[in-house]
């Protein structure tokens, strides 16, 4: 009993070692000393709780059994850290700004703060998270039992019996000890942490101890040792690529959702850049953890008697090679493994259901609101541990049942893919806005459906829990839903077909059941805080606020914090208002920053409800929708349509100042149009009047008799134009014309518009350019009325023209089945301000320049509009440019 | 030698017409046909009346009446506003331009020798 | 008014910045392919890869990953810890 004596008396002062580590570590924290405890390799080591009793001792065995394939547990992990940048940032960011204390919460919390969700995550893991606290128990007992066995005489069975059963009250005492000795509003816990951390090193530790002893010490070294690898049973392992991906994945995925992992990972972050450290270090410390595996393996299954447990083989190597202190060292290694999980397993599920399932069910049962009494504190706190031991209990008494027969690996692998189930609903749901509870309600059930037919009960073995005929010709003799050959694909690795099934399905239903639901508001909400955690990483939802009484919240957070705790939170935010005294208003802001302190300690569904109940209406207000519309990319979204309508009221505004100005331009047109006509009639009339009378007085030369004679008759003849164009132009408005339509050659319009209006003017300088090729269109028009168009465009580019030497191009093209015909001067154009007017009647550019009545624009309007065609000024062509287009109905095709 | 007039008119037909009837009845007539320089024009001819027509191209009638009205040294000059227009309200602006008188065309040729005459004898 | 926070280009030191976190962000990916190469090796024992072989190459690509994984992430702690704003 020698031997095993030292080993109690070891293992004890060792548990009483961590402690005093625990205590002073508790105790520096509490000082506001601890920033050691803080620091990124205390934050790596405490990772290392990934690395159980499963990897100390199952990982030997895994190799011993299955070659290399063991490596994929780490190299998973190692992936997701060496990734930090994508998932892991993003989860720490979101843990910190939410205040969230579990995986449970998370799901909930991004949900829409769902109970339910909350608990359904709760209850899965605890489902998935007791057979490993089992594994751990069997593995501390296992250890035993081989220094007991290495002695006569030791009683094996009462070992068995006991000491699972003393290891699981001592860790719950330890868990309850340091994982509830208060509620940290940020669930952070120092002594354990820094427990598992030191548990990390004697782990590590020990495993290279017997490492370095088999390879240096039994192997003869490196070269040795690979080529007594190259010659065992692991030299000829080969590689199953289906297992080994989908190994990776799953180790993966369970080392971002295993409930412990989250715990240290997240939860008990005190600085994001820790991660950065730990993405590297504790790659690092895997790689550590599994160098000397195969070795181990490949030794023990050399030296020890076929039959032996490459499970023990850590413990075993040595104590057969007589090295009993190397052997008690690696005792304590896996020791540490085993109890640094199941403390960190236990308080984060004992966190999950506490606050999901104790706490609502205990708010449900005593009352309403602020009027229950006795301090909440001291119910959550039990709550705790009560959860606590309840796990261990759960863990015992499955290690009990199952007797402890099945090989440790496959334990570890049923209960990550339980986890893993997480996998879907956790990224979907910092990664996709349109996650909805529904959707990750249903991709949960049905991943852990799947999970549960085709992987945990045929871990039982055939015929124990599923009878055999159900795995021949599947339930109810449904082929197609035999637990290792869904849809009848059968011959797949019973590993990986449940994996593969378990994940797709549950994706599938998660993302189907996303898309066909509606998120609530405040699931909306959640989701746009957490996706854009890195855009806003503040400010959840917010309270309406106002009715709440300030002193109700007081009581009820003194019982959830403790009374000095809110009191100065309560202080804090009533300074923070302006407000002198202990009391602040119910803002939404502190009502915000209450329940996130609350949900420190007790999850933020519960805190959520907690507030609620005193605020009244736990229902969504009307600023969280607002904060609903706040979101970023409604936000740009809703500032687009902004912006367009903007635009759009702009281009009205413009056109309305535009018509505005145009009519009252035209008005003052109007007005002016009586005295226009009488000044376009007494201008000429003058002339004749002075000239006649002149004749009539006699006295006069012929010469000048017959030029002032001239004069009078150019005269009269103006005046006759005017009053033609005036006749012409009230004909046309009237719509009285009446056309006299033509086939014609519109070359040959042109040249008698361009003789025409040139016939008069003996020294014009105009030039016209024109491509008669261009002008082969024939077509049917009335041919009097548009030359009259063109005779009246070329006569004012001949009169306005003001180019040194002017030039008037004549262009035409067809577009969009009408022609176009351009004239276009190299003149100064007409003024920005006089383009819409130059149309109307009695409008010149330059006053009294041409002795013109300023009808010629608008008697060309109105023909064109007569034959269907329109006449438009074209800015921007260097001088002023006109456009004559006519509608190809009319203009058949070329002539050609 | 006759007293020097000034026509500002840019219709030519009717420069043609008031320049022959003034010259014959002894009158010295100089024309200007726009109005950008209308007042410069003005200025250095210095003439002992102006007869000015409403719309000229550059600078309307009123305006250079305006522009005439605030140099000093034409303050009393005598102007002879003619316009086309005949509303009333064309009179009320050359009034409170500063017109010594005001005729709408068309005109007898006695009307325009007449009011020549008097206002250069008012003078 | 579009994300007034965000610029679409950088000076020079930005654009180094931004190119680094693309390391870090390819650098689990190269993690992954390096670790599924061994997927196409032979599965033949006599003519494939030794386990021997196997053990090492895999710890290679182990040593290599943390190795990188350390320098970039010292030096985005670096960048991190001059200005926090433009990571995000």
């Amino acid at each position: 009993m020698g031997a095993l004596n030292v080993l109690v008396a070891v293992c004890l002062c060792y548990v009483a070692f961590l402690f005093i580590v625990a205590f002073a570590a508790e105790r520096s924290a509490l000082r506001g000393n601890g920033a050691w405890l803080r620091s990124p390799l205390v934050y790596t080591l405490s990772l290392s709780i990934y690395c159980t009793a499963w990897t100390f001792y199952g990982a030997v065995g895994y190799a011993a059994r299955s070659g290399l394939e063991y490596l994929t547990i780490y190299i998973g992990p190692s992936l997701v850290m060496i990734g930090w940048w994508w998932i892991l940032r993003k989860l720490v960011r979101i843990g910190r700004s939410q205040r969230i204390t579990s995986i449970a919460d998370l799901i909930s919390s991004r949900y829409g703060k769902s109970n339910t969700l909350a608990i359904f995550v709760t209850i899965l893991a605890v489902i998935g998270t007791t057979p490993y606290i089992a594994l751990q128990l069997q593995s501390v007992t296992l250890s035993f039992n081989v220094f007991a066995q290495s002695q006569a005489g030791a009683d094996t069975d009462v070992l068995r019996e006991t000491t699972a059963f003393w290891v699981a009250l001592g860790l719950a005492l330890f868990t309850i000890l340091f994982g509830t000795r208060n509620l940290d509003v940020n669930e952070r816990h120092h002594g354990v942490v820094m427990a598992i951390a030191v548990e990390a090193v004697v782990k590590l530790f020990a495993l290279l101890a017997v490492g370095v002893f088999v390879v240096w010490g039994l192997s003869g070294g490196v070269g040795n040792m690979l080529d007594r690898i190259e010659t065992s049973e692991i030299g000829m392992w080969q590689m199953q690529g289906g297992r080994w991906v989908s190994l990776i994945f799953l180790s993966a995925a369970a080392f971002l959702c295993l409930p412990r992992m989250f715990q240290v990972m997240v939860v008990e972050n005190e600085n994001e850049g820790n991660l950065r450290t730990a993405s590297w270090a504790f790659p690092a410390y895997l790689m550590l953890m599994s160098l000397f595996v195969v070795p181990i393996a490949v030794v023990g299954l050399d030296v020890l008697p076929k039959g032996a447990n490459p499970d023990l083989f850590v413990l075993t190597v040595p104590l057969a090679s007589g090295q009993e202190g190397l052997a008690v060292i690696s005792f304590l290694g896996g020791f540490s493994s085993a109890t640094s999980m199941v403390i960190v397993a236990a308080i984060a599920l004992s966190t999950m259901v506490s606050n999901h399932v104790v706490m609502p069910i205990w708010l449900a049962v005593t009352g309403h609101g602020a009027s229950f009494s006795g301090d909440v504190r001291k119910v959550v706190i039990l709550s705790r541990r009560l959860s606590i031991a309840g796990v261990l209990i759960l863990g015992y008494l499955y290690y009990r049942l199952s007797g402890g027969g099945t090989a440790l690996a496959l334990i570890g692998l049923i209960s990550f893919a339980g986890v893993a189930q997480f996998l879907p609903a956790l990224i979907g749901g910092i990664f996709w806005r349109g996650a909805t509870r529904t959707g990750a309600l249903a991709g949960l059930t049905v991943g852990f459906v799947v999970w549960t037919y085709a992987m945990l009960l045929p871990g039982f073995g055939q015929g124990t829990i599923l009878p055999t005929s159900v795995f021949e010709s599947g339930p109810f003799g449904i082929g197609w839903l035999r637990p290792q050959a869904f849809f009848g694909i059968q011959g797949m690795d019973p590993l990986v077909h449940a994996i593969l099934w378990s994940i797709s399905l549950n994706s599938a239903a998660f993302f189907v059941a996303s898309l066909l639901s509606f998120p609530n508001p405040l699931e909306r909400l959640q989701g746009a805080q957490f996706v854009n955690v890195f855009d806003h990483s503040q400010n959840p939802q917010s309270w309406s606020g106002g009715m709440a009484q300030s002193e109700d919240l007081m009581i009820m957070a003194q019982r959830i914090l403790g009374a000095r705790e809110a009191q100065r939170l309560f202080e804090r935010e009533a300074k923070r208002q302006g407000i002198q005294g202990v009391l602040p208003e119910t803002t939404p802001e502190f009502l915000q920053v209450l329940e996130r302190e609350l949900a420190g300690s007790v999850g933020a569904a519960t805190a959520h409800a907690m507030v609620g109940q005193i605020v009244g209406g736990a229902s969504v207000s009307v600023r969280d929708l607002m904060a609903v519309a706040d979101e970023t990319a409604q936000m740009m979204e809703y500032s687009s349509q902004l912006e367009t309508k903007s635009a759009e009221l702009t281009r009205t505004a413009r056109q309305l100042r535009l018509a505005n100005e145009k009519l009252m331009q035209v008005s003052h047109q109007k007005d002016a149009f009586l005295s226009q006509i009488s000044h376009e009639l007494r201008t000429p009339m003058t002339s004749i009047r002075a000239f006649s009378e002149i004749l009539r007085e006699g006295g006069l030369s012929d010469a000048e008799q017959e030029k002032y004679a001239t004069v009078i008759h150019s005269e009269a003849i103006r005046l006759t134009r005017l009053l033609d164009d005036l006749l012409d132009l009230s004909v046309l408005e009237n719509g009285q014309v009446s056309l006299n339509l033509r086939k014609v050659q519109l070359s040959d319009l042109l040249d008698t518009a361009i003789s025409s209006a040139l016939s008069g003017v003996q020294t014009s300088l105009l030039k016209i350019r024109r491509d008669q090729a261009q002008e082969k269109y024939a077509f049917t028009t009335d041919p009097d009325r548009l030359s009259q168009v063109f005779i009246n465009l070329i006569s004012n580019a001949q009169k306005y023209c003001d180019g040194d030497r002017p030039v008037l191009r004549i262009e035409t093209m067809e577009q969009d089945g009408r022609l176009l015909v351009d004239f276009i001067d190299n003149g100064s154009g007409i003024p920005r301000e006089s383009q819409d007017l130059i149309f109307e009647k009695f409008s010149r550019v330059s006053p009294q320049k041409a002795g013109g009545a300023g009808l010629g624009l608008a008697i060309c309007r109105e023909i064109m509009v007569r034959l269907k065609g329109e006449i438009n000024y074209l800015p921007g062509q260097g001088g002023a440019a006109f456009r004559v287009s006519l509608p190809l109905r009319q203009v058949n095709e070329n002539a050609e | 030698m006759g007293k020097k007039v000034l026509l500002i008119e840019d219709e030519p037909n009717i420069i043609e017409a008031i320049s022959f009837i003034l010259s014959r009845d002894g009158w010295d007539v100089a024309t200007h046909s726009n109005g950008h320089d209308a007042v410069d024009v003005v200025r250095t001819k210095s003439p002992d009346m102006v007869i000015l027509d409403v719309m000229l191209p550059g600078k309307s009638g009123y305006e250079i009446l305006r522009e005439l009205r605030e140099d000093t040294s034409m303050r009393d000059l005598p102007v002879l506003m003619l316009t086309a227009r005949g509303q009333s309200k064309d009179r009320e602006m050359a009034e409170r331009a500063g017109a010594s008188r005001f005729m709408t065309k068309p005109f007898s040729n006695a009307e325009v020798l007449d009011a020549v005459r008097d206002l250069v004898l008012q003078s | 008014m579009k994300n007034p926070g965000k610029r679409v280009f950088v000076e020079r030191d930005g654009y180094r910045r931004r190119r680094l976190l693309d390391c870090l962000r390819v650098l689990p990916m190269l993690g992954a392919f390096l670790w599924a190469l061994p997927l196409l090796w032979s599965s033949d024992p006599q003519a494939g890869v030794s386990t021997a072989d196997a053990i090492l190459y895999i710890f290679a690509v182990w040593c290599c990953l943390v190795g990188l994984g350390a320098l970039l992430s010292y030096k985005v702690g670096a960048l991190q810890d001059s200005d926090r704003d433009s990571l995000e």
